[in-house]
């Protein structure tokens, strides 16, 4: 019985020792999973040299990362690298690497120095709070919220990011390719309404604006029935 | 609460999902025992037999309705458009009978009597019993039926021709059900009549020659039709034999996608996510048995390697250079890597394959294990294409190649050049 026993806590010890030695190596952790992710999106270790156009993803919205996450997987938004990278993911990995990111807080970087000339920031000023009701254009603090942080759950932050990811973005969804020219979306509805001076503009003075305030919660029945598309998705699709 | 939502919190994912199959598979039985009316053990029975064959695989296009077709397969011989399979009447296989669909499977003939091109795998569906075509049958008939009209294939002049098809068929098509061997045990017939049919490995894992018919009636290795990738063979212990695997090992990489000994990446990762993790006990084991049985064909047994001139082995320290800034840190100082996490490069034969196409793809896109029930938060590798040059990644990839005991070619630029290429 006593060797019994001895033998019962040998392997028990043997089982402790394998447990704690892989996991002093490889912590059990999501940071630890998404390591594939921060290559690019280096989240708190700031290498100017990549931070010039991939997006920091910190602190985005759950919703709208998961959303993002499922276009590039399904092939709905198209980036070779994410799609091969997330080819083989269920949604509720998805869902646990979108949490992961939105709950990171780490400190913004400091705005881009880019000089604007007085009319460009007029002109765009202009767009962000007024929008152009001639061209239906709604005011982009509408929907994208007045701190310009996003709109939960969906709708993302526009501060914060590199002024190429956002002039890339805006002539994606101006030509149709950032949802591969499938979805009718008000988005790109919108940005066919721009001219690429306008796109530029835009970018640049998001990109130098400093990083304050919280998403809002609240959208207009009008903008939540012109954008409906975005609310669709949010639906588990199975 | 579900027990799968207490996995994700309890911090002991993999352990707590085996608990949960575990718990899902006598419960599952149970429910079936109690509620079996009849017809209902057959659409389970034949849900079940379309996730062994992947149906839904070829069936869907990416981000489309299960089994509504319209996926591109791009081959060599031009691009096949997958049909709709669901039962809608107009659009699908809804006016399909029982024989019909027994006559695509078994003989490779649409209900037209038009001769399907073997982009459908019915060189290796001949095998699947009647009684398993119909059960699929039966289940295909019972989803609900999706409109979807899908393109038609591109096929170029000459392989759009009839006669053409017609003398491949009589020359490499093999029309029969798979015969049991009976000098073998029982499970091993199960695990080959899986393989070669139903499973449909070989569609895959094997050399095609020039009008891309197999080389081998056996499963041997080869670039894969229709994605940038080589399947090793399942008969070399230097490619992907497993004969000296134990069956726990064996089981446990097809059905998790990750083992001590290797990890399963690109289209193979696709096949363990949407079917081998699904595959009953049994069935797995019994494939396990056949693939541990298959013979070792393996050539160039002991090849002798010239000593190394000294430009290849400055190559190599440029390699060395660039796997101690980026890949040492996961796979470890002498290639051991972190078993079931990252996988070891010392030794695997993953990266010595004859066509260095896999490791070259891992190193320029990365990718994840995939996601199973017993490994639902798999560890990932970066894509390196962002952050090195090609003459970067055809050194390092040399260098892992050579590094630690591994003996393998040179990689050069152009290998990673053409390892870009490809959705998959």
């Amino acid at each position: 019985m006593k060797l019994f026993i001895l033998i019962i806590l040998f392997f028990f010890a043997l089982n402790v020792i394998a447990e704690g030695s892989s996991r002093s190596i490889v912590p059990d952790t999501m940071t630890e999973r998404v390591r594939a992710c921060t290559i690019c999106h280096q989240d708190g270790d700031h290498d100017q040299a990549r931070s010039t156009y991939y997006p920091r993803i910190a602190g985005k919205l759950e919703g709208y990362l998961f959303n993002q996450l499922r276009h590039f997987r399904d092939g709905r938004r198209y980036h070779q690298p994410m799609a091969l990278l997330l080819e083989n993911m269920s949604d509720d990995y998805l869902q646990a690497i979108a949490r992961h990111f939105s709950q990171l807080n780490v400190p913004y970087p400091s705005p881009e120095s880019i000089d604007l000339k007085s009319n460009e920031i007029q002109l765009v000023e202009k767009l962000i709070r007024l929008g152009d009701p001639q061209r239906n254009i709604p005011a982009c603090s509408a929907c994208h919220g007045d701190t310009l942080m996003g709109n939960t759950p969906y709708i993302p932050g526009l501060l914060g990011l590199p002024s190429a990811y956002l002039t890339a973005q805006l002539s994606g969804w101006r030509s149709g390719s950032l949802i591969r020219g499938q979805v009718t979306n008000c988005m790109s509805e919108i940005a066919k309404q721009l001219s690429y001076d306008e796109i530029i503009a835009i970018s640049r003075w998001l990109a130098t604006q400093a990083v304050e305030g919280e998403a809002q919660k609240v959208l207009s029945p009008d903008l939540i029935k012109r954008c409906q598309s975005i609310f669709l998705e949010g639906v588990a699709q199975e | 609460m579900s027990p799968y939502y207490f996995c994700f919190t309890s911090g002991f994912a993999r352990k707590c999902a085996l608990g949960y199959l575990v718990f899902f598979v006598l419960f599952g039985v149970q429910i079936n025992l109690i509620s079996a009316a009849p017809g209902e053990q057959d659409l389970a029975r034949g849900e079940y037999l379309t996730r062994v064959g992947n149906c839904l695989g070829c069936h869907t296009a990416k981000g489309g309705v299960p089994f509504a077709g319209g996926r591109r397969l791009s081959t060599a011989f031009g691009t096949f458009m997958t049909p709709n399979i669901t039962p809608d009447k107009e659009t699908g296989i809804g006016h399909w009978t029982e024989e019909d669909f027994w006559l695509a499977m078994h003989e490779g003939k649409s209900r037209d009597g038009r001769m399907l091109y073997p982009a459908f795998p019915y060189t290796e569906f001949t095998k699947v019993s009647r009684a398993d075509v119909k059960s699929i049958f039966q289940y295909l008939q019972s989803i609900a039926a999706v409109s979807q009209v899908n393109p038609a294939h591109e096929i170029p002049f000459p392989y759009n021709s009839k006669p053409l098809l017609f003398g491949w068929r009589k020359l490499f098509f093999k029309q029969g059900i798979y015969e049991a061997d009976p000098t073998q045990s029982e499970e091993w017939n199960r695990g080959a009549y899986l393989v070669q049919g139903l499973g449909h490995c070989d569609a895959c894992h094997t050399a095609r020659n020039e009008v891309g018919a197999k080389k081998d009636a056996a499963v041997g290795g080869g670039q894969m039709m229709g994605a940038n990738w080589y399947a090793p063979s399942l008969y070399s212990r230097k490619e992907a034999s497993v004969t000296d695997w134990s069956l726990e090992a064996i089981i446990e990489l097809l059905s998790s996608g990750v083992s001590k000994h290797a990890n399963v990446s690109g289209p193979m990762a696709t096949v363990v996510q949407q079917s081998l993790q699904y595959w009953s006990p049994q069935d797995i084991r019994a494939m396990a048995v056949y693939l541990k049985s298959l013979p070792d064909k393996t050539t160039q047994e002991n090849v002798r390697y010239p000593e190394m001139p000294e430009s290849a082995k400055r190559y190599l320290a440029q390699g060395e250079k660039i796997y101690e800034k980026y890949c040492q840190d996961c796979h470890g100082e002498v290639g051991q890597g972190v078993p079931g996490i990252y996988p070891a490069l010392a030794n695997n034969r993953g990266v010595t394959l004859p066509v260095p196409l896999n490791l070259i793809r891992a190193v320029l896109n990365g990718g994840y294990p995939p996601t199973t029930h017993l490994n639902p938060q798999p560890y990932g590798m970066p894509p390196f294409q962002q952050l090195l040059r090609d003459d970067e990644i055809a050194q390092v990839s040399s260098y892992i190649r050579n590094a630690w005991g591994n003996r393998a070619g040179l990689v050069t630029i152009v290998d990673v050049d053409q390892g870009r290429g490809g959705n998959h």
